[in-house]
């Protein structure tokens, strides 16, 4: 699947555009100077040579982990066949970023469960939280097992190998008819977490709900996430990572990046295109073609981000 | 299970006998209501009714949703097919939203 190079020396906007068509299949991406570029469609087996060295790491979200309708009734088992994958990649990724909706009902034996399975990926997880990981009545459990060390309701930031990574949580205090929120609290620590940062420092952000406004009328975007963007607008390259509608879908604007990962649980429909947002029923034979995972490749000094996203299956 | 099956209780005495231990008699009322959730919508949307009216909400998503309407009353979450139940006794306009899927909203007027 690797008949779509379009080589290095730059690319027209539209191709870029064309190329977003058949992000489901596996694109790659790198950032140069801010300039993003397609690389064309890969297998992850190319993906690790083209993208080698540098560091890379995994995304994983929506793992729904006691979601049993029939969309999927075995969400555990398609986590577990996503944690195969991973454990299969010829380049291990330097760690991994779940961008919630880790469980479906917040139970202890769903974080149990899912704890377990992701475990073997043997790599270091950093998570932020989706709306179905808050719903037990204190909030308690995922504070207890993801919370240390963060901030607020669990929002903090690190760096690994020249990036900063920045975990957002936009799915507390939602206000009626409203979208995700990040609130005043977060915006104000975010602006302190990039104060004397380098404009060069390639920076990470992820979150459940996608910052950007990808269809208020099923309420997929952030309210104030504009703010959050105008924060990190002078960066050189940045890139927005987020699940939650379970497909993948990217933007290009300007320096930054946008970019939605598969759930490993079941596939939402395209905006619009249903009555609601709810679980999507496929034929079973097409089910794995729609979850799956997405790799993030940056390779050092050269500005480039690169992002394969992988199906479990086709 | 909206309202008590009233030819039940004569045919069953001892169903009827269970049945009221277990359920206070003002949900037996005729004119309690029920709101669906569907597609990530409350139908009906919007409900005119008389104080001292059960309303129940039921959800049918196979996504969990929420009733709450700030500072008057809030469900836990339902899963699907769960059910939540309040019974209005003050007058007045009770706007309601989903805390998980914040577009969703709702409202009753209570009069
Ligand atoms: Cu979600």
């Amino acid at each position: 699947m690797s008949g779509h190079e379009h080589g290095d020396d730059g690319v027209s906007r539209r191709k870029v555009l064309e190329c977003m068509t058949w992000a489901g299949t596996g694109v790659l991406w790198t950032i140069t100077g801010g300039v993003p570029r397609s690389l064309g469609i890969i297998d992850s087996a190319q993906a690790a040579t083209t993208a080698a060295p540098g560091m890379s790491f995994l995304q994983i979200s929506d793992s729904h982990v006691g979601f049993d309708k029939p969309a999927n009734p075995n969400a555990l088992g398609t986590l577990e066949e996503a944690v195969g994958k991973i454990n299969a990649m010829p380049a291990k990724p330097s760690f991994m970023i779940h961008t919630g909706d880790i469980t479906h009902l917040s139970k202890a034996a769903e974080f149990d469960n899912a704890e377990r399975i992701i475990a073997q990926t043997k790599l270091d997880v950093h998570y932020v939280p989706g709306e179905h990981d808050f719903i037990d009545e204190e909030v308690k459990l995922y504070r207890e097992r993801y919370g240390r060390g963060t901030k607020g309701h669990g929002w903090y930031s690190f760096d690994a190998g020249g990036v900063h990574f920045i975990g957002l949580v936009n799915v507390v205090d939602l206000k009626a008819g409203g979208l995700g929120n990040l609130g005043a609290e977060q915006l104000a620590w975010l602006d302190d977490d990039l104060r004397g940062k380098s404009k060069s420092t390639p920076i990470v952000l992820f979150a459940h709900i996608p910052l950007w406004t990808v269809y208020p009328e099923w309420g997929w975007g952030t309210e104030d996430g504009g703010r959050a963007l105008e924060q990190v607008k002078g960066f050189g390259s940045v890139t927005v990572l987020n699940g939650h509608i379970h497909q993948v879908m990217q933007k290009v604007e300007g320096n930054v990046t946008f970019h939605t990962a598969r759930s490993t649980a079941f596939p939402q429909p395209a905006p619009g295109s249903a009555p609601s947002p709810g679980p999507m029923k496929v034929e079973d034979a097409k089910l794995r073609s729609m979850l799956g995972v997405a790799s993030v490749n940056f390779k050092q000094n050269e500005q480039r981000l690169a992002i394969i996203d992988t199906p479990l299956q086709g | 299970m909206k309202t008590l099956n009233r030819r039940g209780f004569g045919l069953d005495l001892g169903l009827a006998l269970a049945a009221a231990v277990l359920l206070p008699a003002t949900k037996a009322r005729a004119d309690d209501l029920d709101v669906h959730i569907d597609n990530f919508v409350f139908q009906p949307a919007e409900l005119k009714l008389k104080v001292g009216t059960t309303v129940t909400w039921t959800n049918r998503d196979d996504i969990p949703h929420t009733v709450v309407s700030a500072g008057k009353f809030r469900s836990k979450t339902l899963d699907t097919d769960d059910k939540f139940p309040f019974t209005f006794t003050d007058a007045g306009d009770y706007k309601y939203f989903c805390s998980l899927h914040p577009h969703m909203t709702g409202m009753i007027k209570v009069e």
